[in-house]
């Protein structure tokens, strides 16, 4: 039997200091080679759940596992089977690309070889091979998120993680960023995915899970999502499952 | 090892470019180092080759001020510029203001009178000790008007101190002079030889003057052997903001976050940056070596010697760069911003240096601060470079000072380590 890409078995979580759980008894499954989208209103939990599940946040209670892998055992192994695209930009801005992946790639267990070929790969597909040798400092926003997402692949990963990947960036990088993630998706990686720009979603994903209040209030493919809860989009899906109220705990 | 490489290379490149911090770790100690170093010597010149300007203003006529001014001369150390004698002491304050001369001296009209009656009053009372009569000592003595030392306010008190130490013995060899002569005079009814007079007057114990040294080396330390390891030390130290900022950068700036996700330890980049960081120390200890060896010279200031046991500098140029290296990490773990660790990081190296004796000899500091000082790393590495630069010591001379250094190194590596755990950076 193939083990899911993700299992989440009654996750708890409390930060320390806070009164209440941010998630409570929280169980997830993400099979192989899905397009999966965590959506939410602001402070749903989104992040600290993508932060749980690339072991950023260590927890106490409940399980996850990458492909069968607890993620809080022999971290080594598991950190190989993902990738991690944050959405702040987390690289050093005075290299270039080419150091920078060289770098990174490095640190994610490959031999200098297979980082050269891959560079090369990657900058040709993300269209960066022109500024390759450039310092980061001087690129675009949009150049920039390039860079963070050729990083979090550089090693091939089983399942990538994206924090916001196109947030702040212009149409045409969103397009190359929407259709490269596809293209990888294509090749076996399992995405997931957290973003507030749900066309961009109903475009990329295929299953969505919807949280609110650390809570999972929705889990299935979109289509049957919306045929569900009668909506036309997913802008109303998430109005109607939410509500119309702003919410933010952390104000 | 590949990956240790990878950011080893990765650490060298951003240093590279941070051009701000490289004229910090550089270029700012060589400037202090030639700045200082030449400031230090002129006043060293100043007190062994060059001469003062002295105003000296005489009022009084007699033998005994002629003579106070000869000794005066013979000190050596002044060039004397006579006033006339009836120049108010406003008109000397006044030349001293444009800087004419930074002291002056004015002897009173009676000054001889006083002191021939004194010296007189003196030989008297030794005669009758002797058993011997004599009416001198009967005479009315007034007390010596004092002689007026004029200085300039920014003469410092260490230089004021000695220059009114060679103006007393001066005075004191005139006035030794003076009871001499009426000691002769009362017992033979002339006047004191001038053969006598200079043998017994000339013929002083001579100071010979020898710096201790622990490999039987007599050379006389100069303001070079001083100041290179002090700011050498200093610059070391200046790391703090290269490296404590960079450490701080990674926390801020989300790389941080993405190394915690890939399959390393965050101590291989610890390791990277002490290893890049400590080998930027050792350049630069090698940069304002070779300063002070080939440039100094060239530029009219005393050449630094090294130590005889090189294996020794460079043991201590080690440990005094590790230690300013996990100096800096330390900050860059406790920092929150950027400006938190390069503000924090110089003004506590300013702070060390100060308590360490590298502003202020330890030697002249107060008791109070004798327990503080041992906690300065700054002053374990200035006492171990010089038990090398200034006694000729070897290693096992110094390993009194290295062992505290690497004492304070490894509690700092450890402070540093409770702080990446307690913030769950690793």
């Amino acid at each position: 039997m193939i083990p899911n890409a993700i299992s989440i078995h009654n996750l708890s979580f409390r930060y320390p200091g806070s009164a209440t759980n941010c998630f409570h008894q929280l169980n997830l499954q993400v099979a192989v080679g899905e397009r999966f989208g965590i959506f939410g209103p602001n402070g749903a939990g989104k992040t600290t759940l993508m932060n749980c599940m690339t072991g950023l946040l260590p927890f106490k209670e409940g399980t996850i596992e990458l492909l069968g892998n607890p993620i809080n055992q022999n971290k080594n192994s598991i950190n190989r089977l993902f990738g991690f695209v944050p959405q702040d930009f987390s690289f050093y801005h005075e290299l270039s690309p080419v150091e920078n992946l060289a770098f990174f790639g490095a640190w994610s267990g490959m031999k200098k070889a297979a980082i050269k070929r891959r560079t090369e790969e990657l900058l040709e597909i993300l269209d960066l091979a022109d500024v390759k040798d450039k310092p980061v400092q001087k690129f675009s926003g949009g150049m920039k998120r390039k860079v963070n997402l050729a990083i979090g692949v550089i090693h091939n990963p089983s399942i990538l993680f994206l924090d916001e990947p196109t947030v702040g960036v212009d149409i045409q990088t969103r397009t190359a960023i929407i259709s490269y993630l596809k293209m990888l998706n294509s090749n076996g990686t399992t995405l997931v995915y957290t973003s507030h720009q749900l066309n961009e979603a109903e475009e990329l994903c295929d299953q969505i899970a919807l949280i609110n209040n650390g809570k999972i209030i929705a889990h299935n493919s979109i289509d049957l999502l919306l045929a569900e809860h009668d909506a036309r989009g997913l802008e109303s899906l998430f109005i109607s499952l939410t509500g119309k109220k702003y919410s933010d705990p952390d104000v | 090892m590949y990956k240790l490489r990878a950011t080893i290379l990765k650490d060298l490149l951003i240093l590279t470019r941070d051009k701000v911090g490289l004229l910090c770790m550089f270029a700012m100690p060589i400037i202090l180092a030639i700045v200082i170093t030449a400031l230090q010597n002129s006043t060293f010149e100043l007190v062994n080759d060059n001469k003062v300007p002295l105003l000296l203003c005489n009022k009084d006529a007699g033998d005994a001020s002629r003579q106070l001014v000869k000794a005066i001369e013979k000190v050596g150390i002044f060039n004397l510029k006579q006033v006339v004698a009836n120049q108010t002491e406003q008109q000397i304050s006044d030349r001293m203001h444009a800087k004419d001369a930074l002291i002056a001296i004015i002897i009173p009209a009676k000054f001889s009178s006083q002191l021939n009656l004194k010296a007189k009053n003196v030989s008297g009372k030794a005669l009758n000790e002797f058993g011997m009569d004599a009416d001198t000592v009967h005479l009315p003595v007034d007390p010596i008007e004092s002689i007026t030392l004029l200085y300039h306010p920014v003469l410092q008190e260490n230089f004021r101190q000695s220059i009114k130490g060679a103006l007393r013995s001066a005075l004191q060899l005139v006035e030794t002079k003076e009871v001499l002569k009426n000691l002769y005079f009362s017992l033979n009814e002339k006047a004191l030889p001038e053969s006598l007079e200079n043998d017994i007057l000339n013929n002083q114990v001579k100071i010979n003057e020898i710096p201790i040294s622990r490999d039987g080396s007599r050379k006389i330390p100069n303001a070079t052997q001083h100041n290179i390891p002090a700011w050498t030390i200093f610059a070391m130290f200046f790391v703090v903001i290269s490296l404590g900022s960079s450490v701080v950068k990674e926390k801020l700036n989300g790389s941080f976050t993405r190394l915690k996700t890939l399959p390393t330890n965050y101590f291989l980049s610890l390791l990277s940056k002490q290893i890049t960081y400590l080998v930027v120390t050792l350049a630069q200890a090698a940069v304002i070596f070779a300063i002070g060896i080939w440039l100094f010279p060239l530029m009219g200031l005393p050449r630094l010697n090294l130590p005889s046991d090189m294996a020794g500098l460079l043991l201590v140029a080690l440990i005094c760069g590790w230690c300013a290296v996990s100096f800096a990490i330390c900050i860059g773990v406790f920092a929150q911003t950027q400006e938190q660790a390069n503000g924090v990081g110089a003004v506590s190296i300013v702070l060390l240096a100060a308590i360490g004796g590298l502003l202020v000899p330890s030697f002249a500091m107060p008791d109070s601060f004798r327990t503080i000082i041992k906690l300065s790393p700054l002053h374990w590495c200035l006492e171990a470079f010089y038990g090398l630069f200034l006694e000729g010591g070897k290693l096992k001379d110094i390993l009194i000072n290295i062992l505290p250094l690497f004492a304070i190194t490894v509690f700092l590596q450890l402070i540093a380590l409770v702080g990446l755990k307690r913030k769950n950076l690793i």
